[in-house]
């Protein structure tokens, strides 16, 4: 079963068209949405919560039509963390729990206290006072005390340091521990999804580039670095894409179709996504 | 058991832990019926992914070391005589397509080697 499916998303404003979007997220995974800065990733996230309206295409959450009635009640099964924290600026971190007893059904109060020590957030100070850092731990402590079945994440590991990106890293993959849930989360910090992620969307000025499994990815590629006299020796059929850089050439290859010969770099998923839109000179 | 997962060889992921389990298997590290990590624990724990992870014990239980109880988990195969044989039989043969693949270059016939496997054979 998939948690979400999408089917040829699309959306324009002006000058920005999201189009063709279609990727499926399987229950138990973690989806990992990549792109530049205005790549189309939040769109994307707010058009599958139906935040915005779009222009065509079908998105089902939890296998259910996300245009349906019963996609308001389906929202208590999914935890969904923007890029920002919004909570009132007055409020501790006491305040909330009293706020979102009332909100959603599944609320588990001793839970929500469990992430508040784990992630060190303090009780009593009010949020206007949080750290960037804080502000994003509070709202995924908020997001996985109602129990969801889903993770939907905006770009929640930007903008924090390596150690809170890890501890939230180490969270979200506990949470998956359990084959009934599942996480789709967008990140332009491509190492931060190396590490989690089993699957991999990569999306680039609006445009689906990939969706591929990760460790496959991985498996499949690898960047070369060539003189221009090697690469004539190079298999045609093996080229994914060639850069030519101020001395020489980057090339993205299949590694299946490379004689064994080749000095294959040690690739990473950075190098991969990078050399698939990257400018040459 | 230790697993170790490393990034800076070219192994696929899901064959260092083919290998590595395979190698507690034979070693008997690992005893006919003991109970294999969950394929979701062991993704978790060692922070890789689920699908890779279940890559590797598919292939396992294909190649007979272990075997899937559907509810129950994993399950380290009974050690099965036939298997290792088999494996055996896969080397013997891959041995002989060496031969085959060198044996023209020195004009030799395949009566020529069985000649010299015989001769061999009586020396040992």
């Amino acid at each position: 079963m998939n948690s979400i499916e999408v089917k040829n998303l699309t959306k324009s404003f002006g000058d920005f068209t999201l189009k063709d979007l279609s990727f499926n997220v399987p229950s138990g995974t973690i989806m990992g949405l990549v792109g530049e800065n205005g790549a189309g990733k939040s769109t994307a996230i707010k058009l599958i919560m139906n935040t915005l309206k779009a222009d065509n295409g079908e998105v089902s959450v939890l296998g259910v039509s996300n245009l349906s009635k019963e996609f308001t009640n389906l929202k208590q099964d999914i935890g969904v963390v923007l890029d920002e924290a919004y909570f009132p600026e007055v409020l501790n971190a006491k305040n909330i729990n009293n706020i979102m007893k009332l909100i959603y059904k599944n609320w588990n109060e001793d839970s929500y206290f469990e992430y508040i020590k784990k992630f060190s957030l303090p009780l009593t100070k009010i949020f206007k006072d949080f750290s960037r850092g804080m502000k994003m731990k509070l709202s995924i402590a908020v997001a996985l005390s109602y129990n969801p079945k889903l993770l939907i994440l905006d770009e929640a590991t930007s903008g924090l340091d390596p150690m809170v990106r890890d501890e939230i890293l180490d969270v979200f993959n506990d949470f998956t521990r359990d084959e009934n849930h599942s996480i789709l989360l967008s990140s332009h910090i491509i190492s931060d999804l190396e590490k989690i992620c089993d699957y991999i969307c990569f999306i680039h000025k609006g445009k689906l580039l990939l969706v591929e499994e990760k460790d496959l990815l991985l498996e499949k590629y690898a960047v070369i670095k060539l003189a221009k006299n090697q690469l004539e020796t190079l298999p045609k059929d093996s080229i994914v894409r060639k850069i030519r850089t101020s001395f020489g050439y980057e090339v993205l290859v299949q590694k299946d179709k490379i004689n064994a010969a080749f000095r294959v770099e040690n690739t990473r998923l950075e190098d991969i996504i990078l050399l698939m839109v990257k400018e040459g000179v | 058991m230790n697993i170790i997962i490393s990034n800076a060889n070219n192994e696929p992921i899901y064959e260092q832990i083919y290998r590595q389990i395979k190698s507690a298997i034979i070693s008997s590290e690992l005893k006919e019926g003991d109970l294999l990590p969950s394929i979701r624990n062991l993704a978790k724990d060692l922070r890789i992914s689920v699908i890779t992870t279940k890559r590797a014990y598919d292939e396992l239980e294909k190649d007979g070391y272990i075997c899937l109880a559907i509810g129950k988990g994993s399950f380290v195969a009974e050690k099965n005589t036939e298997i290792l044989r088999e494996a055996h039989l896969k080397e013997i043969e891959e041995h002989f397509r060496i031969i085959l693949k060198i044996a023209p270059a020195c004009k030799l016939t395949v009566d020529d080697i069985i000649e010299m496997f015989k001769i061999i054979s009586e020396e040992e």
